[in-house]
């Protein structure tokens, strides 16, 4: 039996206190088991932490399980601080996405910032150099003032923090819907390179190593940012949870981010660990239980920001910019001596021991004895219902015959290019620093961003990696199997846009409330779909997050998850943009368009509905389409590719004439009349790619041979977008100039008018 | 040697010293604010962009009291060429080596674009490959570019050649509307009285690569290098 000292000021502990915790009775039974006496304040509080669905995953793990997270070029999986994969040159690519959705909503700034921050930790802690950035953000309507204010916010944030860091953000998304009303969505996503024989663990191994404290002093702020504010849904009292947001800085971070890589430089740490999401406590417990070990931490001894803190609210603070890390004994000194260069405190406190137990002193008091794997590895896991939503078959039904045909397909094609979701971003994307560390190909507005890999020691290879984040939310609510299947498809077929291979993917699942059976179908479904798509593409899961309980006031998200694919290209001098380049090139369209408006971008701006079965996936086009791409750019055939996705066809052709300064070069094409001329212009059939190139023949004689349908339908030049069926009249013909202005004004006119 | 100077925030300090080195083939070297001294052999300084104090206060303020800014006011006065960039330009001025000060942009935005930049003095060493109303494309990047002087000391630049360039159009027209960030006069770069001082908020090093940003920041880099070789 273990013993642990209430302190002088501590509330009793019972019951319900647990249950004001937010713990079970079942899990508070546990935890009288576990300790085999009632648990110390401080004790209930990490418990609390640890096991809130944040930290522990305890819903969505069962279905996490099933997921394909090994390859040969894996090498790291889920389970560390972010996933790994070789990219060849004995070098590694870290990354991984993450959440940091309700506190962005309370406040929109530091929520968003300290995302940022936190992601970028869990990059470098693994010995990485955190090299791009991308951020994947959802609004309510745009008419909403609320969601204005949170838009500039968000961005605000985004972009101050990782423009001070000096990490360049070189894409993302930026979407609208009523479901994000009440929860927005702001998902981070950064990705670093390392050598790979120097990634480092969060592992807490070495019986007597030091283990020590460095970077920001512990505040108040962020107490259970975690357990309260991710873990459960909002209600009337959201703005009161304001005091739970941590403040980011982000000269620390950089501070930090160079003090940690020269320390890895060396051979004096064993583990390294962030404290983000439970802050002391879960870094403490995550490092001990992957080493088998205990950790003894003398708790006054960890620097404090403000004074008379109680051990529960250091072991429970969220303050920002905080690392964990144990030492090879003996080289204290060389490691405090590194961070007092940057700047920052560093300080042992404590040591690892071989008892398995996490043993927590507060000026000589014992406060906290509890043995780690029960806590961390041992944390519940439930098998929470599923049920599909009873609204799910009504939502599915379209009957396009019925549709009204589209009268005016050049109104429609304008009205589109200048609708919230498909407008330009670049009023978001001008406001980060796209260029910094001089690495950046393909920027923001991009079907990929594609960046070089450069060695740690500054020399430039020819590799570099191509990135993109999606999610098609209403296909996920209306089919969140197929349309999870979707995202990964279109992410890694924009990937394969620039010419890269697409290697391995991380994602953000974000849900409502998993106490529902209807979200935890959706949320069944979604893994389900993902996992398929992962596995038939090769690209595995290597690290990811799980954002449920995005609900206010019983009003669910649509399903999101956001997918980020990373693939490699071996030459970037010979890659692929989603312009056209020059004039008189011929067009080629890849794929097959069928008759598929469900879902799509087209019915909700003519019908004003969402419904309908969103378009098939099959994977094995996608397959060999993306191939086809790769070998296509690697043989100087395409030098242009741009993924046909929302608005379809013409949304697709005209976003290729829109170079990166204003209108660029126009295009004329003809299309087969086979199907309902609006399904050729707006259906959203997924699979297709519309490509440039100045050797045709050779081109569809590889796509023949890559059993891909090709055709050839047009060529570029001139000033104008024309497209025309077969022998018949120009369903479209606009000057670039026009298109491109409604496309350029869409977010600013909403932003600024008002 | 050339040296690139390190604050603790600095974020193209790596950037400015692979376009230096590793393209145009210069001995540069990152040099810690905290130095007393710059290298004995240094031929040419160059201040990086970044957030060299986290700049919570303003930009560049703390910076100036670092260790090493000492000898480099000193390396300035006594002729040696400096180049500051973005957070740098920010430095110089709140060092006085430069005239004026850098504010919020007018729209209060950062912005990260593509500027067009018409080249106007190039009576300085800085401008040995530039010609007299040649338009320069060159990436920008900041929070704090807008440019704010006296009018004493904004007519004394005008008078005496010290604006190299100014914001513009891609035709090169200079007006309220190709100002990104409501710079007094457009204007983008400025040289010291002496010429040997050159404050600029656009990133030449970011601007050397053709596939990467084009190549007209490298006709300023090597004019620095020129003029530091040939000191």
């Amino acid at each position: 039996m273990s013993e642990a000292v209430s302190l002088p000021g501590d509330p009793k502990v019972d019951e319900q206190l647990a249950r004001e915790h937010d713990l079970t009775d079942e899990e508070w039974q546990n935890i009288l088991e576990i300790l085999g006496r009632t648990p110390t304040y401080p004790e209930l509080g990490i418990f609390s932490v640890m096991w809130a669905e944040h930290c522990s995953y305890k819903s969505s793990k069962k279905h996490l399980k099933t997921l394909p997270t090994s390859a040969e070029h894996v090498l790291q999986g889920p389970g560390e601080n972010a996933g790994a994969v070789a990219i060849g040159d004995g070098l590694a690519a870290i990354f991984k996405v993450e959440s940091h959705n309700h506190p962005s909503f309370i406040e929109p700034v530091q929520g968003a910032a300290t995302g940022v921050g936190g992601i970028l930790r869990d990059i470098f802690t693994m010995g990485a150099r955190p090299v791009a950035s991308l951020d994947s953000i959802r609004f309510g309507p745009l008419e909403d003032p609320k969601h204005r204010h949170l838009l500039r916010g968000v961005v605000e944030g985004v972009g101050g923090y990782g423009n001070s860091v000096g990490v360049a953000t070189v894409g993302g998304e930026t979407q609208f819907h009523p479901c994000y009303a009440g929860n927005i969505l702001v998902n981070a996503f950064n990705l670093g390179i390392v050598e790979a024989d120097n990634i480092f663990l969060g592992t807490a191994t070495g019986v007597g190593n030091p283990v020590i404290y460095a970077g920001s002093k512990t505040g108040r702020d962020g107490i259970h940012g975690a357990s309260l504010l991710a873990s459960a849904e909002f209600g009337d009292e959201a703005d009161q949870m304001r005091p739970t947001v941590q403040v980011g800085d982000p000269f620390t971070e950089n501070c930090l981010i160079e003090a940690c890589l020269e320390l890895m430089s060396t051979d004096h740490v064993v583990g390294i660990q962030d404290m983000g999401a439970a802050g002391l406590t879960c870094s403490a417990f995550e490092m001990a239980s992957r080493a088998g070990t205990g950790i003894v931490m003398e708790l006054d001894q960890v620097p404090q920001r403000a004074a008379d803190m109680t051990p529960y609210e250091m072991l429970l603070s969220e303050s920002q910019e905080r690392m964990l890390m144990v030492a090879r004994k003996g080289r204290e000194a060389q490691v405090c001596e590194i961070f007092q260069r940057w700047g920052l405190d560093a300080m042992v406190v404590g040591r690892v021991t071989d008892d398995g137990r996490m043993k927590i002193n507060w000026h000589g008091d014992t406060v906290v004895d509890i043995p780690v794997d029960p806590v961390s590895a041992a944390a519940p896991e439930l098998d929470r219902p599923t049920q599909e939503p009873a609204a799910l078959r009504e939502r599915q039904k379209l009957d396009t015959s019925a549709l009204p045909p589209e009268e005016d397909p050049e109104g429609a094609l304008l009205a589109l290019l200048d609708s919230p979701n498909l407008c330009s971003k670049a009023w978001v994307a001008r406001q980060y620093d796209q260029l910094v560390q001089g690495n950046t190909l393909i920027g923001p507005g991009g079907d990929a961003a594609l960046v070089r890999v450069k060695r740690d020691d500054g020399t430039p290879t020819r590799k570099a990696l191509a990135i993109s984040a999606d999610c098609n939310p209403r296909w996920c609510w209306l089919d969140p199997f197929a349309g999870t299947q979707a995202a990964v498809a279109e992410s890694a077929r924009n990937v394969a846009c620039t010419g890269a291979r697409p290697l391995a993917l991380t994602n953000c699942l974000n849900f409502g409330n998993p106490e529902k059976p209807e979200i935890m179908w959706e949320f069944a479904e979604a893994v389900r779909g993902l996992g398929e798509a992962a596995e038939a593409l090769g690209t595995p899961v290597i690290s990811g997050n799980v954002s449920l309980y995005n609900e206010t006031k019983g009003s669910a998200i649509y399903p999101t998850p956001t997918i980020v694919m990373v693939g490699l290209l071996e030459d970037h001098t010979r890659h692929a943009v989603s312009q056209f380049r020059e004039a008189g090139r011929v067009i080629v369209l890849l794929g097959e368009t069928r008759e598929e408006l469900g879902g799509s971008e087209w019915l909700l701006f003519r019908t004003g509905r969402e419904a309908g079965l969103p378009p098939r996936v099959d994977l094995d086009h996608e397959r060999r389409l993306q191939g086809l791409l790769r070998e296509g750019v690697a043989a100087g055939e395409i030098e242009t590719a741009h993924d046909i996705s929302d608005g379809g066809f013409a949304v697709a052709l005209s976003e290729c004439t829109f170079s990166s300064d204003g209108p660029g070069i126009g295009a004329r094409v003809e299309l087969r009349n086979g199907i309902r001329p609006d399904a050729l212009l707006f259906g959203e059939s997924t699979g297709r790619v519309i490509v440039a190139t100045d050797s045709p023949d050779a081109l569809l004689e590889r796509a023949h041979a890559a059993g891909v349908p090709a055709a050839r339908i047009g060529e570029t030049g001139g000033d104008r977008v024309s497209i025309t069926p077969t022998g018949g009249e120009a369903w479209v013909d606009i000057p670039v100039q026009e298109l491109h202005a409604a496309w350029a004004a869409g977010l600013p006119r909403r932003l600024e008018a008002v | 040697m050339f040296a690139v100077i390190q604050f603790p925030g600095s974020n193209d300090d790596r950037d400015m010293v692979h376009a230096m080195k590793t393209v145009l083939s210069a001995d540069a070297r990152l040099v810690w604010h905290g130095d007393s001294e710059l290298p004995s052999d240094c031929r040419g300084v160059l201040v990086p962009g970044g957030f060299s104090y986290g700049d919570y206060l303003r930009c560049g303020a703390m910076a100036r009291f670092s260790p090493v800014m000492a000898d480099v006011k000193r390396f300035a006065e006594n002729g040696g060429p400096v180049l500051g960039t973005c957070n740098g330009f920010q430095v110089l001025c709140e060092s006085g080596l430069l005239p004026g000060a850098l504010r919020r942009n007018r729209d209060l935005h950062f912005i990260c674009e593509t500027a067009s930049l018409l080249v106007e003095s190039t009576g300085s060493v800085f401008a040995s490959e530039l010609s007299p109303g040649q338009v320069l494309r060159i990436p920008i990047k900041h929070g704090e570019g807008c440019y704010f002087a006296h009018a004493d000391d904004l007519a004394a630049l005008e008078a005496n050649g010290q604006i190299v360039l100014r914001y513009c159009g891609p035709d090169g027209e200079v007006s309220e509307a190709t100002n990104p960030n409501g710079s007094l006069g457009n204007i983008a770069g400025i040289t010291n009285r002496a010429g040997n001082v050159f404050g600029l908020m656009p990133h030449p090093e970011h601007a050397v690569e053709p596939a990467f940003g084009g190549t007209d920041g490298a006709r300023l880099l090597r004019a620095l290098i020129q003029a530091g070789e040939g000191a």
